[in-house]
């Protein structure tokens, strides 16, 4: 089952395009990764999708129900964490939870037992009656999804859940997310921590300029754009000209980073060798590779 | 045209959990002052003034100050209030994207305005009862009074702030309406000493009408005419909340 589809969808500040003619369809029970470089389109695209921010053109529905005519309805099964930090600093911490689940209309006592079980999921119990201010980065991160739960969403939409957090909160996050997902809860997630969207995602879409530019699984990614392996040779201005001349007489599937060659689909080259070899490294194709692809080196490095 | 629902009730609340947990601080702007007002200008500036009619002239000025701090109550909490949460806290951003919709993020808004300026006007009634001021059983219909006119000035208010790129432009509106407004709405001089033609720009003051009824209530001197003043500041209201409703909406909708 289809659970968010959008249709030609674009959203422009002004002149500029941000989401541009994008037509996404998200099955139900799934996570789906939304990878891309920053200024992509990918909170914009979120932002549209949860109803907080218009679209310019196009149709979104989720749960098969036209987003226009009911916001209300579907903002009440998503949960939603933003990228950027918008706890009420006016609050406590139990006091954000309890105050989130009152704009759901939860009752107080059911509010109060689903507040401190998810404090008590993201660790942050003796934090309750801490104001904002007195928590960490990590620890507000945590908070924000935790938020994000006390509705019991359907759909989870997570904008960079784990920026800022350190690897224990990290694999803890992780963790719960899979968790939600087996007990049925579809996620939406950007990230840009591939190792993030390879551990996590069923689906990943990679996104740059408003486009999606290539969608499967990490693995079909990987296997479609760079291969198995990858092949790292360093050049230097001396030896440049000749490589990328080699490179190109033997037709090989490369990327010019400056100071490195990436050379794909190493095996159907029949594991090329290039040049000497103490400057190449063999090594695993990673869903980085497809993103650096897809998204063009040059503007990362 | 996108309308408001029941569920504004939800903004109005937790406006009112945040105040009922910072509340000291607040109530000396809101009730110390006005009684200190009250009380100098009253008893100082009225010993060279004697009366004002039939009344001395801190029996005049109470009725202005209930009117005019109920004002600045609804005003401060739909200007610098509501922009603080907007703006700086992303208060509102967090709100919608729950069942809440942007216009019911509005309307608590101004409601919570309205309730602040009920608060003032009430606590400043009933010191100012205390200390013998108030002559009249009609001044109970004065905490309905304030929040009305709490609605009306924070859709004014929240209409400016819709328009406001930033915090220390309200500056502007405050110099240049908030406070102005004040004098020249029969707040601490009756508006018949003035030269006609300002006594025609006072009456498109938005405090004017409020500050008539209040008198009116305070002193039990009701009569018919009071219902423009009454009708003048319904309608007032209504526009203003209906032009806050499309800009603020304007501004939030990105
Ligand atoms: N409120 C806004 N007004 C004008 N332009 C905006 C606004 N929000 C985003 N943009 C522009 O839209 C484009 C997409 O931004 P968006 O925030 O969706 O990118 P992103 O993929 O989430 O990036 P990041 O990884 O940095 O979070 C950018 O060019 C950005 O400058
Ligand atoms: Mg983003």
């Amino acid at each position: 089952m289809i659970i968010i589809e959008t249709k030609n969808l674009t959203k422009k500040f002004k002149s500029l395009v941000a989401v541009d003619d994008l037509s996404l369809q998200i099955e139900a029970g799934e996570c789906f990764g939304l990878l891309g470089p920053n200024g992509a389109g990918k909170t914009s695209l979120i932002r549209m999708i949860t109803a907080v921010s218009p679209s310019t053109r196009g149709e979104i529905r989720v749960l098969g129900k036209d987003l226009k005519v009911y916001a209300r309805q579907v903002k009440a099964v998503l949960g939603v964490v933003p990228q950027l930090d918008n706890l009420d600093p006016d609050l406590t911490v139990l006091g954000n939870l309890l105050t989130f689940a009152r704009y759901f209309s939860i009752p107080r006592k059911e509010a109060l037992r689903r507040s401190l079980e998810v404090l008590s999921l993201f660790e942050l119990e003796a934090k309750r009656n801490s104001q904002i201010f007195e928590l960490s980065g990590g620890m507000k991160r945590r908070l924000l999804i935790a938020r994000g739960l006390i509705n019991q969403p359907r759909i989870l939409i997570l904008d960079e859940p784990s920026i800022g957090l350190d690897p224990q909160a990290r694999y803890l996050v992780w963790q719960k997310l899979r968790e939600l997902k087996a007990k049925g809860v579809t996620e939406l997630m950007c990230t840009q921590n591939m190792e993030e969207a390879a551990a996590l995602c069923d689906r990943v879409a990679i996104m740059n300029l408003g486009k999606i530019l290539g969608l499967d699984t990490p693995r079909n990614l990987v296997a479609k754009y760079v291969g198995k392996e990858v092949l790292e040779v360093e050049v230097d201005s001396t030896d440049k000209e000749k490589l990328l001349k080699e490179l190109k007489e033997r037709r090989l599937d490369f990327e010019d980073a400056g100071n490195k060659f990436f050379v794909f689909h190493n095996e159907a080259n029949g594991f090329a060798t290039l040049a000497n070899p103490e400057k190449m490294r063999r090594r695993p194709a990673t869903l980085e590779d497809v993103f650096l692809r897809l998204t063009g080196r040059s503007l990362i490095e | 045209m996108r309308l408001f629902s029941w569920r504004f009730i939800r903004v109005w609340q937790r406006n009112r959990d945040v105040f009922f947990k910072l509340w000291r601080p607040e109530i000396t702007g809101f009730v110390v002052e006005p009684i200190i007002i009250i009380l100098t200008m009253g008893l100082g500036l009225g010993a060279f003034i004697g009366s004002i009619g039939q009344e001395s002239y801190i029996q005049f000025i109470a009725p202005g100050i209930i009117a005019s701090y109920a004002m600045f109550s609804a005003t401060f909490e739909c200007t610098y209030g509501s922009f603080v949460r907007m703006e700086y806290q992303k208060t509102y951003d967090a709100i919608i994207a729950t069942p809440l919709n942007v216009e019911d993020v509005i309307v608590g808004e101004i409601f919570w305005g309205a309730t602040r300026a009920l608060m003032t006007g009430t606590a400043i009634t009933i010191i100012a009862a205390i200390f013998g001021l108030v002559s009249s059983p009609w001044a109970l219909l004065i905490p309905p009074l304030s929040f009305l006119q709490g609605l009306m000035f924070g859709s004014i208010a929240l209409f400016f702030t819709s328009m406001t790129p930033a915090i220390y432009s309200f500056n502007y509106f405050f110099t240049l309406f908030v406070t102005p407004m004040s004098f020249f709405s029969g707040v601490y001089f009756p508006l018949d000493q003035f030269p006609q033609i300002v006594q025609t720009i006072s009456w498109v003051l938005p405090l004017t009408p409020v500050t008539y009824l209040t008198r009116a209530l305070v002193s039990g001197n009701i009569h018919p005419g009071l219902l423009w003043s009454l009708l003048l500041i319904v309608g007032i209201g209504v526009v203003f909340f209906m032009v806050a409703l499309v800009t603020m909406r304007r501004r939030l909708t990105v």
